[in-house]
């Protein structure tokens, strides 16, 4: 076990799942014949940078938020106002807007972290709604429900324009955001924030502050959400309250359930399924959301644990079963 | 000089004392056992003298630091490592990553060197996993090191709850009721891993009903009734005291006398009778 051959090694979920990610993310423009299909792939990887932070808090460190469209929110018009009416280079403003979020989150996040369960959750949408109505309401800046015009994103004087450019973009930086994740997951820190799901006094008692690493854990997963919302803001080149309200948190709560929590690749799939089926199920008109709702009861009945560790473990029983059906044939 | 220090203790839950103007020093290297009946307060004495409770009054000095109000993971971080009587093993992982949480304070680096996972971080991992695996060993269970903890049976999970606070290289590991479920048999090794980890140095405070196991391996024991001090002293001396006995019968029961004046039968008996 402490000396492993290399190819077990690559094979490991850590690895091997990056391996698999990188080579979709390479593989995928084959199948994309036009712009309206890397328009889906960019939100799909915007999404799934949102949900891999978020599944670092709910998934593995086990605390809710339903408000983390919030911190998507105040990412995307953090810098639509200062790249577009304060004429900051847009990376300066993401950078600025980050930071700013961060600590807003960090504010938010000690005081409210103390709450469990359904508390946390009613808190957490309160910090959401909050957001929101700051957006809708502080016009001037805003631009209010009709919402802000985006300069496009440039880094020195190259203009990232067109789906293609972006969906490398997008693409590398959720590649980052997965390999972010995956370190934290498997450090003394990231054990501890699995710990404290489970038990906090049984945390607390080998040494962990539970509190310190929820806020921590909080932080983190606002600013994977504040740097998805300011890449969206620019891409898009407009932004409305819309990707703020509550609607879109739940969103981004559900496709860290759909695709398996406490799972990255999970999250990733979770975000893909959930952004690309309203669109595949265009043909079905007006019964689509019925479908679509249908086929999320459906997933959580046969699935329970969310589609990537359910099918993980079916994969995982049948190989043990092999195994022991070679064993009593011997 | 003691390890640990209370000094007039006391926790109120509402109206209601549940430990109450309590003072007894523990010696480094011992084995001190707190035994009592049901209600006495023995586990809620475990939570203040760990920080899980706050106390109303009086303070806790561990190794010369006063300790009184703080965390748990302060408590934990100057030595002082605890299991519980209601398992509070982390199950959504393997065995052997919940020993190596109990490695955390020895392992944690800063956030951006674990986000980058230098290289520093990668070799301590390895050593931590090795490290971990050798306590599993240690308290006897080599055959979970890769099992889930939500697979393992209850005899083995209370060991694996040990394993995980002698990770912590504490200087003091409290027990509560390690031997409470386990089968005959399992108690019996009990007996033998106290011993072992006083060997290591750790001074152990037991919280147990299984009175062979407590006249068997304490070198002080302390009788809490109501949440105060009813006897403290060595094993022999405990054992035949009148009071105790009287606490665990009820007066009447005890002054009839046929269930015999040593605790260790009284205690059956009236484990039996609880029943």
């Amino acid at each position: 076990m402490q000396s492993r051959p290399i190819l077990v090694g690559l094979a490991s979920p850590r690895t091997g799942g990056m391996l698999a990610l990188a080579g979709v993310i390479a593989l995928l423009p084959l199948f994309l014949s036009n712009k309206y299909f890397y328009d889906i792939v960019v939100l799909v990887g915007l999404n799934a940078i949102v949900c891999v932070g978020l599944n670092l808090l709910i998934g593995y460190a086990g605390q809710i938020s339903l408000g983390h469209a919030g911190f998507f929110g105040a990412g995307a018009y953090g810098s639509a106002i200062l790249a577009s009416r304060f004429g900051w280079p847009p990376i300066a403003a993401m950078l600025a807007t980050t930071l700013a979020v961060a600590l807003l989150a960090y504010l938010v996040g000690r005081p409210i972290l103390r709450l469990k369960g359904h508390y946390l959750a009613m808190a957490t949408l309160g910090m959401g709604i909050i957001v929101f109505m700051v957006i809708t309401t502080e016009d001037a800046y805003t631009g209010g429900p009709d919402g802000i015009a985006v300069v496009p994103f440039s880094i020195g004087g190259y203009v990232l324009q067109g789906e293609r450019v972006w969906y490398w973009v997008v693409g590398a930086l959720l590649l980052l955001a997965v390999w972010l994740a995956q370190n934290l997951i498997d450090s003394p820190a990231g054990r501890a924030l699995r710990a404290l799901h489970s038990s906090e006094v049984g945390a607390e008692v080998v040494g962990i502050n539970a509190a310190k690493h929820k806020v921590m854990v909080f932080v983190i997963s606002a600013v994977f959400a504040s740097v998805a919302g300011s890449l969206a803001a620019h891409y898009s080149g407009f932004i409305t309250p819309g990707k703020a309200t509550f609607l879109h948190s739940i969103e981004l709560v559900t496709m860290v359930v759909f695709g398996g929590m406490a799972s990255t690749f999970g999250a990733v799939v979770g975000a893909a399924v959930l952004t690309t089926l309203p669109q595949l199920l265009a043909v079905f008109e007006d019964y689509e959301m019925m479908v679509f709702g249908a086929v999320m009861m459906g997933t959580m009945i046969f699935l329970p644990r969310g589609v990537v560790p359910s099918i993980a473990r079916l994969f995982q029983a049948r190989s043990k079963q092999q195994i022991g059906d070679k064993e009593s044939g011997a | 000089m003691s390890l640990l220090r209370v000094e007039c203790l006391s926790k109120k839950f509402g109206g209601v004392n549940a430990i109450d103007d309590l003072s007894f020093d523990i010696p480094p290297g011992a084995v001190y056992s707190i035994i009592g009946p049901n209600g006495a307060g023995k586990t809620t004495l475990l939570n203040l003298l760990t920080g899980v409770y706050v106390p109303s009054a009086g303070s806790i000095v561990f190794d010369g630091h006063d300790l009184t109000g703080r965390a748990p993971y302060e408590y934990a971080s100057h030595g002082v490592a605890r299991t519980f009587q209601n398992l509070q093993v982390f199950f959504n992982m393997s065995a052997l990553e919940n020993v190596m949480v109990g490695r955390y304070m020895h392992e944690r680096c800063g956030l951006a060197s674990t986000l980058m996972r230098m290289p520093r971080l990668s070799r301590t991992e390895r050593a931590c996993r090795e490290e971990a695996a050798e306590l599993l060993r240690y308290v006897g269970l080599r055959d979970y090191l890769s099992v889930g903890a939500d697979a393992m049976p209850y005899g083995a999970l209370k060991r694996l709850e040990i394993a995980r606070a002698l990770a912590t290289r504490p200087k003091l590991m409290l027990l509560d009721e390690p031997a409470a479920g386990l089968n005959p048999t399992e108690a019996l090794e009990l007996d033998d891993l106290i011993g072992r980890l006083t060997g290591r140095g750790v001074t152990v405070v037991l919280v147990e009903h299984n009175m062979r196991l407590v006249m068997g391996v304490s070198d002080n024991i302390l009788v809490l009734d109501y949440g105060r001090k009813l006897a403290e002293g060595p094993a022999l001396s405990v054992r035949n005291d009148p009071k105790v006995i009287e606490a665990y019968l009820g007066s009447d029961i005890a002054r009839d006398g046929s269930y015999g004046k040593d605790i260790a039968d009284v205690v059956s008996v009236a484990v039996e009778m609880h029943r």
